[in-house]
């Protein structure tokens, strides 16, 4: 088992660059999501690190050896491929018993590992049959089986469940999950399900247009973006722009916002500030406001999408629609084209340099 | 495969039969016919030309097992079948290979295009331009030593290894094609795969690319083998002496013995060889397949 260290790599398509200076440090052991819109180099990322793609820059290490000069089949890597790669000439068990059997091992080791693998995946009776008789997740299986059962020092994942519907999904991210801490391998998880990457994994790295725009604990991520794109890309955010007042901004119209988390930006700057939409307050335009929501804002509901646990109301507000997520609690609703006034704690606010 | 070929027969065959029939008679009037004729013409002492008597026997079949020619001649087409056929697949498969998974766009047309050209150029042509390649003084001949230092005599007209190169040049293109078109077919993150599990690019090719092109393979050389068997142009015209082959046996009964019956008795034979040759082969083939 081993880390995986990228630093500084970057990759060039003709003039379109991939990976632009991107530098990520997976520890041993840990589960990683790499989010991100399509075609911002994830999967340039991961084939990087596979080794079927070379970076025109930057240094990748895999067990604190650099891996510059190591072909694929030397790194000692698994692979999940979203079209899962099967091969279709093999039965199951023999798809799985590739690795192993490349390797030279003698044919009792194979099928003793091969029947744990198998059995790790819980697809133990079916590896007489040939892939094309599988469901797409029993292959989604086979081809994870298959990955670990080299124990590899590293998985790589690129949008394995990607094919799945959405039941089958949840089902194989926690069987994913339980796997992977069972062998406790490091695991490296390409998607761009947001709520995917946010659920099973241990850090988030977002990438847009080859850069690495945020990288931290999910947690962290989603409590403070550092940037626009990170606070709507994961999860929902409302976005106020305006002048950096030092505590807060100014929006244009002079109502000032305060925020005590995120960047610090100096008074005078373009600043803008991110509020999730379930830390807003929202009550009708009579009621008082409350001294622990300092920040308040008028407006007037415009649709009101009802979710059954929860309700998502949008809110007209000087131009702007504002979105607020309220639980369903059995309090009074409220309806389209009524007055508002939204209110939200200084601590819920993100401030984030333009 | 089958399976689905079996519920389109039972649910498809009323409606299709009107698209089956003009194949049907196009067998029977194409293939049939002439076939049966010639099952006909085997069974004559002589042919039914000029009032000539003649009567049925099966003597033209007996002369193939009395006479120890035919069955020597026929030996030695079969081992040029087998011969051409390994060739095409050394020289045919990693051409079909490069042009499927290393070239892309426009080099990969131009390529085709000269592995398809043989295809297009005339028989005849073709066998003749190997000849002036071939013979001593000819092109091979003079190039080599205009380039080598020292004196050599390149003279491989009206040689077995001649009659190997025509053949290899006029049926190579069969190989390629269903080499391509089952190469083309292997997704290359099956490559990947087989290298991230930790098999080299020659382990890949054995357990996962070669497994998976034999279709392929299968069908080139049943596409080569056959028609090479029974070759008589490039046996005649580049093998000169050392040219005869049971194809140019049946040539000759045909175009300048006029034995028909016997020409026609040998092909038979040639023909069930061949069945019998397939046939045995078949079970092995299905399973690499
Ligand atoms: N072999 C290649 N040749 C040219 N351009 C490429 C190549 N591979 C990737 N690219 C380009 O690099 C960019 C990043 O591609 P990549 O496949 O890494 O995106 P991605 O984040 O995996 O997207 P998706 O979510 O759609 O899979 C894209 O603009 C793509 O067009
Ligand atoms: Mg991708």
């Amino acid at each position: 088992m081993a880390g995986v260290q990228v630093a500084n790599v970057s990759r060039s398509f003709g003039a379109h660059k991939a990976l632009d200076n991107v530098s990520i440090d997976f520890a041993d052991g840990g589960f990683y999501a790499l989010l991100g819109p399509s075609g911002s180099g994830k999967t340039t990322l991961l084939r990087q690190i596979a080794g079927f793609d070379f970076p025109d820059a930057g240094r990748i290490a895999i067990g604190g050896e650099s891996v510059e000069r190591v072909p694929v089949e030397k790194r000692r890597i698994g692979m999940v491929f979203q079209n899962y790669a099967l091969f279709p000439n093999m039965s199951v068990a023999d798809n799985v018993a590739f690795g192993l059997s490349v390797r030279g091992e003698p044919k009792v080791t194979i099928a003793a590992e091969v029947q744990r693998a198998l059995d790790l995946v819980q697809l133990g009776k079916l590896g007489g049959r040939k892939p094309h008789q599988l469901s797409g997740g029993q292959r989604q299986r086979v081809a994870l089986a298959r990955a670990i059962v080299t124990k590899p020092r590293v998985l790589l994942l690129d949008e394995p469940l990607g094919a799945l519907d959405k039941a089958l999904r949840v089902d194989m991210q926690i069987e994913l999950k339980r796997i992977q801490r069972e062998i406790g391998i490091t695991t490296i998880f390409v998607t761009h399900d947001q709520e995917e990457a946010l659920t099973m994994s241990d850090r988030i790295g977002i990438l847009r247009d080859g850069r690495l725009v945020q990288e931290g604990p999910p947690e962290e991520i989603y409590d403070r973006p550092q940037s626009e794109f990170a606070a709507t890309f994961l999860g929902d955010a409302n976005i106020f722009r305006g002048d950096a007042t030092g505590s807060g901004i100014k929006l244009p119209d002079g109502t000032t916002i305060a925020a005590s988390t995120g960047a610090a930006v100096p008074a005078g700057a373009k600043a803008s500030c991110a509020v999730r939409p379930e830390r807003i307050r929202i009550s009708p335009g009579a009621a008082k406001p409350d001294p622990a929501n300092a920040n308040t804002l008028t407006g007037q509901v415009s649709k009101r999408i009802f979710a059954g646990n929860n309700s998502t109301y949008f809110v007209d507000r000087d131009g702007q629609t504002l979105k607020v997520i309220v639980q369903n609690t059995g309090a009074e609703r409220l309806a389209e084209g009524q007055p508002v006034v939204l209110s939200w704690s200084p601590d819920s606010t993100v401030l984030i340099a333009a | 495969m089958a399976d689905q070929l079996a519920i389109g027969s039972r649910r498809g065959l009323k409606p299709a039969l009107p698209l089956l029939l003009p194949a049907y008679l196009w067998l029977t009037v194409a293939i049939f016919l002439p076939l049966s004729a010639m099952v006909f013409f085997s069974l004559m002492t002589d042919l039914p030309v000029a009032g000539k008597e003649w009567s049925f026997t099966l003597g033209n079949y007996a002369a193939f097992f009395s006479q120890s020619l035919y069955s020597t001649l026929l030996l030695s087409s079969l081992r040029l079948g087998l011969e051409v056929t390994l060739w095409c697949v050394v020289i045919g498969y990693p051409a079909a290979y490069v042009l499927a998974k290393v070239l892309k766009g426009r080099s990969r047309e131009a390529i085709f295009l000269l592995v398809i050209l043989p295809f297009w150029s005339n028989g005849l042509v073709r066998i003749f331009s190997w000849a002036m390649v071939l013979r001593e003084g000819g092109i091979l001949d003079t190039a080599l030593n205009a380039v080598l230092p020292f004196k050599i005599n390149i003279d491989l007209m009206y040689s077995y290894p001649a009659v190997i190169i025509g053949l290899v040049h006029s049926y190579v293109p069969y190989m390629v094609l269903t080499c391509y078109l089952t190469l083309q077919a292997i997704d290359d993150s099956l490559i990947e795969a087989g290298r991230s599990l930790g098999a080299s690019r020659r382990q890949v090719l054995w357990r996962v690319i070669i497994p998976l092109s034999m279709p392929g393979l299968i069908a080139g050389a049943a596409l080569i083998f056959v028609p090479v068997v029974g070759s008589f142009m490039e046996p005649r015209i580049l093998g000169g002496r050392t040219g005869t082959f049971y194809g140019t046996v049946i040539e000759d009964q045909f175009v300048s013995v006029f034995n028909w019956p016997l020409g026609a008795a040998l092909s038979f034979i040639l023909l069930a060889v061949v069945l019998i040759i397939l046939a045995l082969a078949a079970p092995v083939l299905r399973r690499a397949a």
